[in-house]
C-alpha cells in the first residue's frame, strides 16, 4: 500500500503535477509545496475557516481534505480569486470598512463571502451571518465584516 | 497537529473495498467526506495504518424517491441534501436537520452515510433516523442487510455494522399529509455541536446529544398534557454532562425543547 501518491491538479488555472504523502492535508499541500501562504493554517481541525479553500467550485475546509483527494481537482485559492479580481470588490469593502484588524482569517473571509455572493446574492444580513459561522474572526467582532458584505451585495454605503 | 502516516488507497468497486477491509481487518478505516474523520487523524486520536478512499463509487451517491420511500446514498453530502428539492418535499424533518450540521465549507464534503456509521451522540441525522424510523442499508461480503434505524444505533460512536460491513444508503418513509414534524437544536453557536437536540415526527420525540446514542422519550410522548410529558421526561432520558453544561442543565434545555415541538405539533401548520 503506497504512503505518497502522485497527483495531477488544477490550482489557480495552472497544472500542477507532485508527488505527496497520503497524510498531508490539502492547504498544507499548498502552502508548503506551492508556495501559496495566503490560505492559513489555524486549528487544523475543522473549527476555524481560515484555510477555507474552493475545490471544484465548492469552498471546504483545507484542513479536512487530504491533498490525495484533490486529484484531479480544480483548487482555487485566495491569490488566485486575488489575482483575477473576482474578489476585488469585497477586498476593497473589507479595507475601507476595517474589517480586519490582524488579517489572519481575511483570505477565509473571502472565501467564504464570495462563495455566499455566488449562491445568494440577495442575503440578509442573518443569512450572511449564517454563511460565515464557520470562520472565525477573533478581531473586529464581525460587524465590519457582515457590513462589508452586505455593502458588496447590496450597493449599500 | 499533523496526521500520523498512513497508506492511502481509493479503489473503484464495492468488492475492492470488501478485499481491502478483509485484507487490513482493524488497521483499516474507510474515508468517506472526512469530515470527522480527518479532524480526529490531524489531533492523532485515530492512526489507522490505510484509508480507503470509498468517494470514487458515485453509484453510492444520490437521492432516489419513490411512491413510500426515498433512498438516499451513503455518499450524498450534507449540501446535495440540503439543496435536494424532493427532500424538502418528502422528509420535511431532514431538511430542516441539513442546515444544523457544521458549516457549509462543511456540508460541502461530508455524507449522510459517514454521520450514520460514525454514530456520534451530537450529530443530527441518527436522531431523524430513528425519529423517521428510517431502514439503514449496509453491503458487506455477504450480501446486503436492511437495519431498523433503532436497531442499528447501538452506543457511544457504536453501531450494528459488523466488520467488512459498509453503509450504502439510508431509506427514509415518505411524510404523509397528516404527518408533522419539528427539529430544534439548542448549541453555543450556530453550527456548533448540540447541547441538545429534538427531532420529533408526530408522536416520536427523539433526544440527540442527550445519551449515548439516540434517545427515543416514549414515557413523554405517552402522556396527554405537556405538563405531564415534561415531568416524564426525567424517566426518558438521563443526559450525560459537557464541559459547560451539567446534566440537570440537560434535562431542563430538553425539556425546553419538548414544550416548542409540542406546542408546534399541537397546532396546525
Amino acid at each position: 500500500m503506497e504512503h505518497a501518491l502522485d497527483i495531477t491538479l488544477t490550482v489557480n488555472g495552472t497544472p500542477v503535477s507532485r508527488r505527496v504523502e497520503a497524510r498531508q492535508h490539502l492547504v498544507d499541500f499548498l502552502r508548503e509545496e506551492l508556495g501559496l501562504t495566503g490560505s492559513h493554517v489555524g486549528c487544523e481541525h475543522g473549527v476555524c475557516g481560515a484555510c477555507t479553500v474552493r475545490v471544484d467550485g465548492e469552498i471546504v475546509r483545507g484542513c479536512l481534505m487530504l491533498a490525495v483527494q484533490a486529484n484531479g481537482c480544480k483548487v482555487d485559492t485566495i491569490e488566485g480569486l486575488s489575482d483575477s479580481k473576482e474578489v476585488g470588490e469585497l477586498q476593497r469593502a473589507f479595507h475601507e470598512r476595517n474589517s480586519l484588524q490582524c488579517g489572519f482569517c481575511t483570505p477565509g473571509m473571502l472565501m467564504a463571502a464570495r462563495d455566499l455572493q455566488l449562491k445568494n446574492p440577495a442575503a440578509s444580513r442573518e443569512q450572511i451571518r449564517a454563511h460565515l459561522s464557520g470562520n472565525y474572526c477573533r478581531c473586529t467582532g464581525y460587524q465590519a465584516i457582515v457590513d462589508a458584505i452586505e455593502e458588496v451585495l447590496h450597493g449599500k454605503s | 497537529m499533523k496526521a500520523p502516516a498512513f497508506a492511502y488507497v481509493k479503489p473503484s468497486t464495492l468488492d475492492a473495498v470488501f478485499e481491502l477491509l478483509e485484507r487490513h481487518g482493524e488497521g483499516a478505516k474507510l474515508l468517506a467526506g472526512g469530515q470527522s474523520l480527518i479532524p480526529s487523524l490531524n489531533m492523532r486520536l485515530s492512526a489507522p495504518e490505510l484509508l480507503i478512499d470509498i468517494t470514487g463509487l458515485r453509484e453510492y451517491a444520490g437521492i432516489h424517491a419513490s411512491v413510500d420511500s426515498v433512498r438516499i446514498g451513503a455518499l450524498t453530502t450534507h449540501a446535495e441534501i440540503e439543496r435536494s428539492a424532493e427532500i424538502g418535499k418528502h422528509l420535511p424533518l431532514v431538511a430542516r436537520a441539513v442546515s444544523h450540521i457544521a458549516h457549509p465549507a462543511i456540508r460541502n464534503r461530508g455524507t449522510l452515510g459517514g454521520s450514520l456509521a460514525l454514530a456520534d451522540p451530537a450529530a443530527e441525522y441518527p436522531a431523524c433516523a430513528v425519529a423517521l424510523e428510517a431502514t439503514i442499508v449496509v453491503s458487506g461480503r455477504n450480501g446486503e442487510r436492511r437495519i431498523k434505524a433503532e436497531q442499528f444505533f447501538k452506543g457511544l460512536f457504536e453501531t450494528d455494522l459488523k466488520p467488512g460491513e459498509v453503509v450504502t444508503a439510508a431509506e427514509f418513509p415518505v411524510a404523509g399529509r397528516n404527518d408533522k414534524s419539528v427539529f430544534l437544536e439548542l448549541s453555543r453557536r450556530r453550527g456548533d455541536y448540540a447541547i441538545i437536540g429534538l427531532a420529533a415526527h408526530n408522536s416520536r420525540f427523539v433526544f440527540f446529544g442527550a445519551g449515548t446514542k439516540p434517545v427515543l422519550a416514549g414515557n413523554a410522548a405517552s402522556k396527554t398534557s405537556l405538563q405531564e410529558a415534561r415531568a416524564a421526561l426525567a424517566t426518558d432520558l438521563d443526559p450525560p454532562a459537557d464541559l459547560y453544561n451539567s446534566s440537570a442543565t440537560k434535562l431542563h434545555l430538553a425539556g425546553v425543547l419538548l414544550e416548542r415541538a409540542w406546542n408546534t405539533l399541537s397546532t396546525s401548520h
